[in-house]
This record gives structure tokens, C-alpha cells and sequence, in this order.
């Protein structure tokens, strides 16, 4: 579970709409490396926020609603998000490229929001069968009914994992692009991951489905 | 929705440069009858092929009196700006606005680009409804949506101003501006998106123009002698620059392509103190805007016989400058000189001191010259639309203003041509001779290249 939590934070970070073409740009505009880097502190507290208010959402809800429900909910959740993206794609129309830290922060927030990334770790999130939680859980806290803090510590972990891996890859593509590859790669590279997107959402509502 | 990102879209100017040279070109014809249909004209601009230089294909509008003027795609290069990216739309619709009927026609270019066809028409009644605006002129694809500029309001008086259609469903979304200021008139607008900064300009309300230029009004002044800046963000005027009320009508707006730069150049058509025609460079110094002339082209002198009323008492024939174009390298600005038959070509490396480069000579209200390939046949109209290739190479023009005022200054009539010219890459510009297409019971205005052209795209990165 923990690997394909960190996989999904490295697939989040290949996504251009997650950041890193955001500051590519900045830094071509400012022509320093030191701008990329700088850009990508703000965009990912607000991804990473993004993704902690899905995750700890979902956790309250497992611990306090029937598990079966909660469960039917995220993956109803997921494939219906799914499908609203394969129909429509809309993009934020409020920015533009003279944002500061806390317009990119609230740009980060935003754009993960609304391409469901915390959502697609809801099957994670919310485990099969709570035995399974409480299994995983009994890593950290060996307890049969995980208290508030349990589930707390469940949650950051969660999201510590995934940031992990969405921050190391958006990272390493920003610099690699600002520095190698040039922007003739958008020309070459970048393949339609709003579509591969909405396929691993509904793929992921459906897997908590069937399980 | 396509996979991989449109191919016609480039994240810089400098890309862009390298794309292939365009096939196809497409002319907005205005009928020369003015209770006739409009259309839009495919022109075969490959010298390879065997119909090179000639009308292949014509989509006919379906109502009289549009006044087909500017047009544009429904997505560009500006989609891949990075704050609202959607590589994935296809550069596919042409967004073809009637000036005078302030309808809207989306024209379809695939699967056939020589054989568009129209897709959906937006009736003046929708734009009213929704903007309180008629009239639109200039068309941007921009970074979220399809920006538009109008020139007045239902009633043909002010104030003019911008609004945005949705580019996937071209649903009129409604005004752009938050806070116009004291914004009243409009014409051109453009952006420098490495600033959030819009720019428009001034020409007049449709009650100013649409029955012909009034010399009144223009005597005293009182067409558009502005540019504004605006927040591209926020929606929101931000400074007015008054270029003297005695320059009359400013009017296309050219930013530089690159994003990091903040300048560029506008067109002035005419100044009441010597007829002169003169180019302006806006700059940005210590976060506010300025402009300072830096081309003035001078009236000709001449023979009153050879003049329409409107001119005979001065003697001279002011140049008109009513389009300018800049090659996407920011090195090159085309400059039309509509009354005089000349097309100028200035090295602008250095903004702020042109050097005139390249001069050609076709039609023009007094001289009437005639184009290599029919040497002998005088040609009536001037240089007015120019647009330039994305490599820079080839530049194309056609000779028809707006209808009320080819009839004023072209009064023994305007029969309509297209040209290209074929452009040294060190500077100077030369007339291709096999290219000289004839627009029989049109009048041709705007150009667009087939993949761009170096007016039809914005770029966010350097």
C-alpha cells in the first residue's frame, strides 16, 4: 500500500497541471533555476493540502459512518469525478503569470482539488475491510479500535508518503526540462494525462468497488 | 480531444519560427454589392502546387451585410501557458465576426482545411443579450478563453470593450472588463502575458464610422487618440496614455512575442497637423507605461484631379497607415501605408530606433501601381491587411479597408487583389511575381495562415 501510495504521489508530479510547467515557466520568465526551484515550495504546500483535507475528510468519515457506506461513497465519488473529467476539461481562469508565494500556493491547492488528486488515494484511504485498516495500522499502533489519534497518525502518513513522491518527481522534471530538455519536450512529450487521469479515477473507484 | 498536444501549438515565438510554411491561406471577402453575401476564401499559398496563388475553395456566409473584417482560432499557442494549460484542444475553428451585422460564425477546417464549413452562427440578438455589445472586431484566442474586441453598444454609440467566449462550446460568456475607467472606445487589443497586462486602443463608435470617416469629427478631434492598460487578471483599467489628441485613430496594436518583454508597437492612421501616418512604441518604465514616436511617414503631395473630395483641398495624399504586423523574431514590423500604396518594412531590433529596410510600392489613391505580374494594369486600393508567415519569410497582403471608406478614398472604385512578397532574411522585401490573386465581386481584408501566422498566437515562455 505504501509504494503505490508514493507511486501515485510520483504519477501526480508528472502531470504538468500539478506544477512543475508552472515553474518551468516562472523560471524561463525570471531566466534563473533558482525561480523554478522557488515556485514549486508554494504549489506543493497547496497540493499537499489539497490532499490532506480529502484524506483526513475520508478518515473521519471511516471512523465515525458505517465502513460499507463510506466505502460505496469514495468509490461512487471517484468514478462519478472520472467521468465529469472525461466530459468536461476546464482549467482555473483567474490566474496569470505574476502570482507570488500565496497565489501559488492557493494555485496548487486548487488544481489538485479539482483533478481529484486527493481522491484518487480514497481506496487507500479507506481500506477494503476496517480489519484491513486496523492490519495496517497495527504497524504504528498495535490496537483493535484506533483511537482519534491513531487514525491522525494513519493520515499523515498517508499524505507524508504520497507528498514524498509527488515532490521528488515534479522536482526532478522541473529542473530537467528548465535545464536540458528546453521547451521543444511540451511539443514532443506531453501526452494527454488529463486523460490517463480521469481513467485512473474511475479505475480506482472501481477497484474499491469490486473489493 | 487529441493525446498528444496539437502540433500547430508552440510554447515560444523562437518554436514557432521553425514550423513548416503554410499551405493554405484564408481571405474574409466583404461583397462588393452591399446587399450581398459575404464569404471566406481559401487561397492555395504552396508554390509546389499547381493552383498556386488562386481561389480554391469559398465558404458563402448565410446573410447579407456582415462586413467580414478580423478573425481568429478558437485556440492558439496561448493554451499551453502554464497557470491554465489544455494542450490537448485543436486549433480547428475560425471565429469569423461580421463587423457591421455583429454576427459571429464558427467555420469548421477539418477534416478538409481547403473545404471549412460553418459549424454554429451566433446571432446579434445572443450578443447583445448577454455582452451589451455589437460590432466585434478583433479576435485572440487567449490562455482560458476566446477574447473579442467590440467596437459600441446596441445603439451604435459607447462605450466599446472586450468579451470572452468559451472555446470548447463558443458560448458567449459575457463583458471581460470589471472597471473600465474611463475606457469609451475601442478597436485592437492585445496582451503581454508575462505581465498580465492587456493593451487596447481607440478607433471610434459605430455611429462615428459605419456611414463613412466624418471630417468633422476627425477635425476636431474627436476619434480615438488613446491606448490603455489594463490587468489581465483582475479585469481592470489600469492607466490611459494619450497620444495628443491631434493623432487620430490608433489603432493595431503589435506587443513584442516574447513574453518577458514589456513593449510594443501601435499604428496611428493620421495627424491633423500634416496628414503624416506614425508608428509608437508603449514601454514599461518603473511599473508605468509610456509611448514615444518613433516612425512618422509624411503625406505625398498630389495632383487634386487625381483626389477624392475629402482630400482635394490639401493636395497631398496622407499615408493611412491602417495595419502593421511584427515578425514573430521581434525583428521585422510591416508597416501598410493604405493611401499612399506602400508597404514598408522596418528593422525594429532596437524598439526605439527603426530603420526602414524594405519598401515596396502597389496601388494608391494617386499612383495606382501596378503589380509585376499585369505591369501594365493600374491597380486601385493599397496595402491594408498584412500578415507574416511564423518563419518570417513570406508576408501577404490584400487592399480592401472597410466598405464606407474604400468608397471615400477610393472613390472611382476598389477592385480587390492579394499579394506576397518574399522577404530577404537580412532585410529588404521584393514582390513574388506569379502571386497576384483577383477577388471578382469581393473585397478581401484579413489574412490567416493555415497552423498561425505571426498575428494569431501568444506565447507564455520565452
Amino acid at each position: 500500500m505504501w509504494v503505490v501510495l508514493f507511486l501515485l504521489g510520483c504519477y501526480h508530479g508528472v502531470n504538468p497541471a500539478m506544477g512543475w510547467l508552472f515553474a518551468v515557466a516562472l523560471g524561463l520568465q525570471e531566466r534563473s533555476t533558482r525561480a523554478v526551484a522557488a515556485a514549486i515550495v508554494p504549489i506543493a504546500i497547496g497540493h499537499v493540502a489539497s490532499v490532506a483535507v480529502i484524506v483526513f475528510v475520508a478518515l473521519s468519515a471511516a471512523r465515525t459512518l458505517p465502513h460499507p457506506a463510506v466505502r460505496l461513497a469514495a468509490s461512487l465519488l471517484l468514478i462519478g469525478f472520472g467521468v465529469y473529467r472525461l466530459a468536461r476539461t476546464r482549467h482555473p481562469r483567474w490566474v496569470g503569470m505574476r502570482v507570488g508565494f500565496g497565489g501559488l500556493i492557493v494555485w496548487g491547492f486548487l488544481m489538485a482539488s479539482a483533478h481529484g488528486a486527493g481522491l484518487m488515494l480514497l481506496p487507500f484511504v479507506v481500506p477494503a475491510s476496517p480489519m484491513a485498516m486496523d492490519a495496517s495500522m497495527s504497524m504504528s499502533m498495535p490496537m483493535a479500535m484506533p483511537p482519534a489519534s491513531a487514525s491522525l497518525g494513519m493520515g499523515v502518513s498517508i499524505v507524508a508518503v504520497h507528498s514524498l513522491g509527488y515532490l521528488l518527481v515534479t522536482t526532478v522534471v522541473a529542473l530537467v526540462v528548465y535545464r536540458w530538455f528546453g521547451l521543444k519536450l511540451l511539443r514532443t512529450a506531453w501526452f494527454n494525462v488529463d486523460l490517463v487521469w480521469s481513467v485512473a479515477l474511475i479505475a480506482a473507484g472501481l477497484f474499491a468497488l469490486a473489493t | 480531444m487529441l493525446m498528444m498536444p496539437d502540433p500547430t501549438l508552440y510554447p515560444s515565438a523562437k518554436l514557432a519560427m521553425q514550423a513548416p510554411p503554410e499551405r493554405l491561406a484564408y481571405v474574409a471577402l466583404l461583397n462588393a454589392d452591399a446587399g450581398g453575401r459575404d464569404a471566406l476564401a481559401v487561397v492555395d499559398v504552396d508554390a509546389a502546387s499547381a493552383t498556386y496563388g488562386s481561389v480554391t475553395g469559398r465558404v458563402d456566409m448565410p446573410n447579407a451585410g456582415d462586413e467580414l473584417h478580423h478573425f481568429g482560432w478558437n485556440a492558439c499557442s496561448a493554451a499551453l501557458c502554464p497557470y491554465a494549460p489544455h494542450p490537448h484542444i485543436e486549433r480547428r475553428y475560425l471565429i469569423v465576426p461580421g463587423l457591421r451585422s455583429s454576427r459571429i460564425h464558427i467555420i469548421d477546417t477539418k477534416p478538409d482545411p481547403a473545404q471549412p464549413r460553418i459549424v454554429r452562427v451566433i446571432e446579434p440578438a445572443d450578443l447583445i443579450n448577454r455582452t451589451g455589445y455589437t460590432r466585434p472586431h478583433t479576435t485572440h484566442c487567449g490562455p482560458n478563453d476566446i477574447y473579442m474586441s467590440a467596437l459600441g453598444s446596441a445603439n451604435g454609440d459607447g462605450p466599446g470593450g472586450i468579451f470572452l467566449m468559451d472555446h470548447d462550446t463558443f458560448d458567449v460568456l459575457g463583458r471581460w472588463e470589471v472597471d473600465r475607467g474611463p475606457q469609451f472606445f475601442a478597436y485592437d487589443f492585445w496582451w503581454h502575458l508575462g505581465y498580465d497586462v492587456l493593451v487596447s486602443s481607440e478607433w471610434g463608435t459605430p455611429n462615428m464610422i459605419e456611414a463613412g470617416l466624418d471630417p468633422k469629427l476627425l477635425l476636431d478631434g474627436k476619434y480615438g487618440h488613446h491606448m490603455h492598460f489594463w490587468d489581465l487578471r483582475r479585469r481592470k483599467h489600469l492607466q490611459s496614455v494619450d497620444l495628443g489628441a491631434e493623432q487620430q485613430m490608433v489603432l493595431e496594436l503589435r506587443p513584442s512575442h516574447d513574453p518577458t518583454k514589456a513593449y510594443g508597437f501601435v499604428g496611428v492612421v493620421i495627424s491633423l497637423k500634416d496628414l503624416s501616418s506614425s508608428i509608437w512604441v508603449w514601454y514599461r518604465e518603473d511599473g508605468t507605461w509610456n509611448v514615444r514616436k518613433v516612425i512618422e511617414i509624411p503625406a505625398e503631395p498630389a495632383d487634386p484631379e487625381q483626389l477624392p473630395d475629402l482630400l482635394k483641398s490639401f493636395s497631398a495624399v496622407p499615408p493611412l497607415v491602417t495595419d502593421i504586423d511584427l515578425s514573430l523574431d521581434d525583428r521585422f514590423l510591416y508597416v501598410s501605408c493604405w493611401g499612399t500604396g506602400e508597404m514598408r518594412q522596418y528593422d525594429v531590433s532596437d524598439p526605439f530606433s527603426p530603420l526602414l529596410v524594405g519598401s515596396v510600392r502597389i496601388g494608391g489613391i494617386a499612383q495606382s501601381t501596378p503589380h509585376p505580374k499585369q505591369p501594365s494594369t493600374p491597380l486601385t486600393g493599397g496595402p491594408q491587411m498584412v500578415e507574416v508567415s511564423r518563419d518570417g519569410r513570406r508576408v501577404y497582403f490584400t487592399n480592401s479597408l472597410y466598405r464606407a471608406w474604400d468608397d471615400q478614398f477610393y472613390h472611382r472604385g476598389l477592385s480587390s487583389w492579394m499579394v506576397k512578397l518574399d522577404v530577404d532574411p537580412n532585410g529588404g522585401i521584393a514582390f513574388d511575381s506569379k502571386f497576384f490573386v483577383e477577388f471578382d465581386g469581393h473585397r478581401a481584408h484579413q489574412v490567416r495562415l493555415q497552423g498561425g501566422d505571426a498575428s494569431s498566437d501568444s506565447y507564455c515562455y520565452p
